[in-house]
């Protein structure tokens, strides 16, 4: 890849759930310039006290190595990973998607919800919720088939990410 | 995020309880810490009741926050302590941030307390009150809210583990009121190492492996030191001068390591970068093998990246590995304290056999003695009765007493700067032959830093000569703590290069902006002479070259603090000099140096290189 090549990266950070450290990472990539394409935290072992931040961030190979060596030397951070280099890995987000429609477009949405594995997990005479995981893409498809069928409104998460196997962060 | 703090470990069974103030102060003094520099106000009144009543922590009131930092900076570059800052809330800790941006920049360990409104009016719009976690956090190393009382000695403890460990840097502790005067359990500093910062110190054997084969194969070797050999302690710079000695390789340093390689050595080619010696920044440039123990590739060194030594193979040595390939790629990469791989590097040369090419090192060592021919440092000063006086030949003057005075009498002399030309001139006049003797602030550029940081090291060092050699423009952004001076009896020596401008911007504006001098004349000064009286110290003056000598030795043999009022040639500017955006092999020389003036000089100036400072 050439040194000017930008791509995407996930990189999983382990940190000490203290007040703090979620505004030091955001900090840390707003004032030097980085993405954040999406972000997820949330703690995951209460007995060590940690919590796991997903983030999902593009650049130069340059400057993703930047970022990760930028990220490895905070107070809190114990460890992390990136996952788009280090080795299979899953990646998942999740969606609250709200189409309001009638007649044949509510039935299209439907057979499409169920197409893509989508749950409906609100439905009124005028509108469904629909709830779906999976990757970016498979998402991304969905809500933009949505988009002529009368949706209203997205919420998503972002991506929570783990690498495969017995491998851990 | 929850406050869920992990509360310290069973093996600490001591659990006597005093105020927040006393259990701080406690584990300050456990710390080590001997001095605080401060200010007080409403939200630190009980820290303020606490050293009333103690004797074992000396404190010194400043006369502005930012100095308080500065002071802390100077005691700590020149002791290799963590300096330790006391301030109050909102435009306390506010009036803080620039010092503290400064010792993050400058890699310097300090510990800042802040007062804080009580806990229960934060985020509130309190009086005094202000979102000091937020506002430090980018300005800081780390920082911390103390909201109960059994965190306070703990946090106190890993403030201290973080300022000092890794890259050293500054941290901030924000005191909330209620929790100064409300009951603390005293823990002592923990001795399981931190559960999430360890950074590493040692470096790896095969890559300190790598770059001595590297070294040994070099035909053009440099060694570039930086700051970071000054922060890995003295022992790091007498290593540093068994490397050069043993390898016989050239060695230059950037602004922040000057001393750690004695500057009047022939294996030393002074400082490089934008106003570095020619010689040093040509060697960088034509080099094969470049050795980086402890800088940061800093664009004052570089020039313009895509022209930075062109053709050479990089051994970059650094503590924090996200300085390591982030401005220049390397080859080989060592994460480790500079001290350490020293050693390290020195231990495997010897184990390995292999010569040096001694017949193309004494090549490179001919082409080197070609570019220090040229003497770009070289100036005309006018010894006539009456002359002026230029700024590089009272610096000059300056050091050549100093060293006639360390050898009479033994006495250090320790400099501090502000910044502009007055900096870069004492730079490069001023030898330092010993590390933790020079104190700059070469990151951020602050003006106004020289007078505090000179005071905290003439509080570390009380019989020692401490210089500010300082530009007029600066010295008035901290003029406030000459009452300091003399409230202590702090007999700090300031040594003003007046000559009327903002000289590096004047200067600037020269070369670069077709000599429109909007707004660098420094109109309406007071004089210093009457107003270093007024701060019950002494004023002295010198207007030309006859009177220089006479007004140094009489700033040195005074016991009071001085103000020395050099009135210096104004036209002068600030040579050799890369400007921004050219290439480091491109430098513009004085006009001591005739043709070579044309080199870069007469360039047009692109407007790439107009955009950067």
């Amino acid at each position: 890849m050439s040194q000017l090549e930008q791509r995407s990266a996930i990189i999983s950070v382990l940190v000490e759930n203290e007040s703090g450290i979620l505004a030091r990472v955001i900090g840390l990539f707003t004032g030097r310039g980085y993405n954040i394409d999406s972000l997820t935290v949330a703690p995951v072992d209460p007995a060590r006290n940690h919590s796991r931040i997903n983030i999902v961030t593009s650049g130069t190979e340059m400057v993703i190595e930047q970022i990760k060596a930028q990220l490895d030397r905070l107070v809190q951070v114990y460890r992390i990973a990136d996952l788009s280099t280090q080795g299979p890995h899953v990646a998942r987000e999740l969606a609250l998607i709200k189409v309001v429609c009638s007649g044949s477009e509510r039935v299209e949405a439907l057979r499409l919800a169920e197409a893509f594995r989508a749950r409906v997990i609100d439905a009124t005479l005028e509108s469904f919720v629909f709830e779906m995981t999976g990757n970016t893409e498979k998402l991304d498809a969905f809500i933009e088939l949505m988009r002529g069928l009368g949706l209203a409104e997205v919420s998503r998460t972002g991506v929570a990410a783990i690498a495969r196997g017995t491998a851990t962060i | 995020m929850s406050q869920n703090i992990a509360n310290p470990s069973p093996d600490q069974a001591l659990q006597d309880f005093a105020s927040g103030a006393e259990i701080l102060l406690r584990a300050l003094k456990d710390q080590g810490v001997e001095v605080i520099f401060g200010y007080p106000g409403g939200a630190v009144l009980p820290i303020y009741d606490a050293i009333f009543n103690q004797n074992a922590i000396r404190h010194i009131l400043v006369r502005h926050e930012q100095a308080a930092v500065h002071a802390a900076e100077g005691y700590a570059r020149s002791t290799g302590k963590v300096g330790c800052v006391l301030v109050t809330s909102g435009p306390g800790a506010t009036n803080a941030i620039t010092g503290l941006l400064d010792a993050l920049m400058d890699s310097v360990p300090l510990v800042c307390l802040t007062g804080q409104v009580p806990t229960h009016l934060i985020g509130n719009d309190a009086f005094q009150e202000a979102d000091t976690t937020g506002i430090t956090r980018p300005a800081t190393k780390h920082n911390y809210l103390v909201k109960r009382g059994e965190d306070l000695a703990r946090v106190v403890h890993e403030a201290f583990y973080v300022a000092r460990s890794g890259r050293p840097g500054p941290v901030v502790i924000d005191l909330p009121k209620d929790i100064l005067i409300g009951q603390a359990p005293y823990f002592p500093a923990p001795e399981t190492p931190h559960r999430s910062y360890r950074p590493t110190t040692e470096p790896d054997a095969g890559q300190i492996a790598k770059a001595v084969a590297l070294l040994k194969s070099a035909k053009r070797p440099v060694i570039y030191s930086g700051g970071g050999v000054i922060n890995a302690g003295p022992a790091a710079s007498e290593a540093l001068r068994e490397l050069v000695r043993k390898t016989g390789f050239p060695c230059t340093s950037t602004l922040m390591g000057l001393g750690a390689y004695p500057a009047g050595d022939p294996l030393f080619l002074g400082m490089l970068g934008m106003h570095g010696t020619y010689e040093a920044n040509l060697v960088m440039h034509g080099c094969d093998v470049m050795l980086n123990i402890g800088a940061r590739f800093d664009d004052r060194v570089t020039g313009r990246l895509n022209a930075f030594s062109p053709g050479s193979r990089k051994i970059h040595v650094d503590i924090d590995s996200s300085s390591i390939n982030k401005n220049v790629p390397v080859e080989v990469p060592v994460v480790g304290d500079a001290g350490k791989a020293i050693r390290a590097i020195l231990a495997a040369w010897d184990a390995e056999p292999t010569e040096v090419d001694r017949p193309a090192i004494a090549a490179w060592w001919k082409q080197i003695d070609e570019w220090r021919g040229i003497d770009c440092l070289r100036f005309r000063q006018d010894m006539t009765k009456g002359a002026i006086i230029k700024p590089q030949y009272a610096v000059q003057r300056l050091y050549d007493i100093t060293r006639e005075l360390k050898a009479k009498t033994g006495r250090e002399t320790f400099i501090s700067t502000e910044v502009g030309q007055h900096q870069m001139w004492a730079a490069q006049y001023f030898g330092f032959d010993a590390p933790n003797r020079w104190m700059t602030s070469g990151g951020l550029g602050t003006m106004g830093y020289g007078l505090p940081a000179a005071m905290g090291v003439q509080v570390a060092y009380p019989d020692a000569l401490c210089i500010d050699i300082a530009g007029e423009a600066s010295i008035l952004m901290n003029i406030q703590e000459m009452s300091t001076l003399a409230q202590y009896r702090l007999p700090v020596k300031v040594f003003i290069l007046n000559n009327q401008y903002m000289g590096m911007v004047r200067q600037w504006q020269e070369l670069l902006h077709g000599g429109r001098y909007s707004e660098s004349y420094t109109a309406a000064l007071p004089d210093f002479v009457k107003l270093a009286e007024s701060f019950h110290g002494v004023g002295l003056r010198a207007k030309s070259v006859d009177e220089l000598d006479d007004v140094i030795r009489r700033m040195i043999e005074s016991d009071s603090p001085v103000i020395a009022d050099i009135c210096v040639d104004e036209k002068e500017n600030c040579f050799p000099m890369i400007p921004s955006g050219a290439p480091h092999n491109e430098m513009i020389l004085g006009p001591e140096h005739g043709t070579l003036l044309q080199m870069a000089g007469a360039r047009s100036m692109t407007d790439e290189g107009l955009a950067l400072v």
